[in-house]
């Protein structure tokens, strides 16, 4: 292993039990439950984790969300569309920190 | 020498013409089957690629059929379009495989002869193209179902009725209670465009306009309107009951149209769809999603079990696909089976041939001409 991301981690994903089954099995059956269709449509579920995939900027969830956001029937804008999303509110999230470097820096200027 | 000016790249998707019209090897269903079985296969239930031994391990020893309830015709090759994923390789270019009068004709004596029958399920006539409207005993073949007091289905591209020549068929099929079936990948223009063609989803929306317009979509069962959606590229249909409220929602919003059911199909593997996912590279990465998603419980609903596909020529297939692969019906009476020789008897008691193309329908919420069959 020379790289610390792994094509194949993903579809190892479930491997993860061997530590810990009963703690897999949970957050997998949750996992499951979160993505079904409820108030939200799976396909919403599947563009706002594909959202915050890039936030997150997890390679393996944008490959996975990628995926299950066509599966779910979202074309290409909408997926594009969301990303800016999360584009968006890590950009406005960097700027409003600004606001605390103006009152900062207000309180010692002329 | 002056430099050639650059010109821009035309609108709209590469234009496609027939594998036939181009000369490409792979029109040749040999080659396609071949390309198929050459992938290393690792899952599905037993790990062998050989949907055979995974229906027998589904606990489907022999895919038998059950009644037969729909007849479909595929009336011919010809089209106005040129769908980039097209499982018929169909095309403008397609002009002489065309079902004649006779063959027609001889359809309707086997229509009689399967509603003679004191078992008959026969319920619905299924008439898919190429652009079904193009043939000219189409009329023909739906008035003689309905007088029959069959349902009948038009698998429409919806362009043709937006060409002067079909401008009266949303009327004309509202009068006889023919349900339309239209094609229609996505709810928004850029996946239509790209995988029917440049300017395609206008015209889809014009045509489903005047749908609605002839009563279509409203409710009315003799005025069915369903859409059928196969993904635009290497992923699998999504849940049509999850897809079909937002599609209801998202066509009213945006353009006022109506519709009564959204059926998901995969595509299948053959024909120009393999064409692309060879361009792609993507051969083996479909296959392998396909036989992954492997759904033992898609089997009993596979529409290879209660229709029959009867080609322009009269010939007879356990489905539309393997028409196209001219993988025959095997029935005892002859090497390759026609409708004026049917015999209900020998149909129910044949075995569907099947190949590894099959994954496309037992895949996810499996799949076929009515949608999801899990």
């Amino acid at each position: 292993m020379d790289t610390y991301y792994q094509l194949n981690h993903l579809p190892r994903f479930g491997e993860i039990a061997g530590g810990s089954k009963p703690l897999a099995d949970a957050f997998f059956s949750y996992y499951g439950k979160v993505f079904e269709d409820g108030a939200l449509t799976a396909r919403e579920k599947a563009l706002i984790a594909l959202a915050v995939a890039h936030a997150v900027q997890c390679p393996y969830c944008i490959d996975a969300y990628t995926n299950e956001s066509l599966a779910k029937g979202a074309d290409l804008e909408q997926m594009t569309e969301a990303v800016h999303v999360a584009c968006a509110i890590r950009g406005g999230a960097s700027l409003v920190h600004g606001l605390q470097m103006l009152d900062h820096a207000k309180a010692q200027l002329m | 020498m002056t430099p050639l000016p650059i010109l821009p790249a035309p609108e709209g998707p590469r234009p496609t013409v027939s594998l036939r019209a181009r000369r490409a090897p792979l029109a040749a269903p040999a080659l396609q089957l071949g390309a198929l079985a050459a992938v290393a296969v690792e899952g599905g239930p037993t790990g062998t690629g050989d949907f055979g031994a995974d229906l027998a391990a589904s606990g489907w020893p022999a895919l038998t059929p059950a009644p037969l309830e729909i007849f479909q015709v595929n009336v011919g090759k010809l089209c106005n379009m040129t769908c980039r994923h097209c499982h018929v390789d169909a095309g403008p270019d397609r002009t002489d495989e065309n079902m004649d009068r006779a063959t027609a004709e001889a359809c309707v004596a086997a229509l009689d002869r399967i509603l003679a029958a004191p078992d008959a399920a026969l319920h619905t006539v299924d008439l898919t193209g190429g652009a079904p409207e193009l043939n000219p005993h189409f009329a023909f073949l739906v008035e003689a179902a309905v007088e029959r007091g069959l349902h009948v289905i038009d698998r429409c591209n919806l362009t043709i009725l937006t060409t002067r020549r079909f401008a009266h068929f949303p009327g004309w099929l509202a009068e006889r209670g023919v349900e339309v079936a239209c094609s229609l990948p996505h709810y928004r223009r850029l996946g239509t465009d790209a995988q029917r063609g440049g300017g395609a989803y206008a015209k889809s929306l014009e045509a489903l306009r005047a749908l609605n317009a002839a009563g279509y979509g409203q409710g009315d069962p003799r005025r069915r309107l369903t859409l059928v959606t196969n993904p635009v590229g290497a992923f699998l249909a999504g849940s049509q009951a999850s897809m079909e409220a937002e599609w209801k929602a998202a066509l009213a919003r945006d353009h006022g149209i109506a519709f009564d059911r959204l059926i998901a199909l995969n595509n299948m593997p053959i024909s120009r769809y393999l064409e692309w996912l060879m361009e792609k590279g993507l051969v083996e990465v479909y296959l392998e999603r396909l036989v992954n998603a492997f759904n033992p419980a898609a089997i009993d609903g596979l529409m290879c079990r209660n229709t029959i596909s009867i080609g322009w020529d009269g010939r007879l297939y356990d489905c539309d696909f393997n028409q196209m692969l001219d993988l025959g019906a095997a029935l005892p009476a002859t090497p390759r089976p026609h409708v004026a020789d049917f015999d209900l008897a020998a149909w129910q008691a044949r075995r569907v041939v099947t190949a590894r193309h099959c994954y496309g329908c037992t895949a996810g919420a499996g799949s076929s001409c009515g949608g999801a069959t899990a």
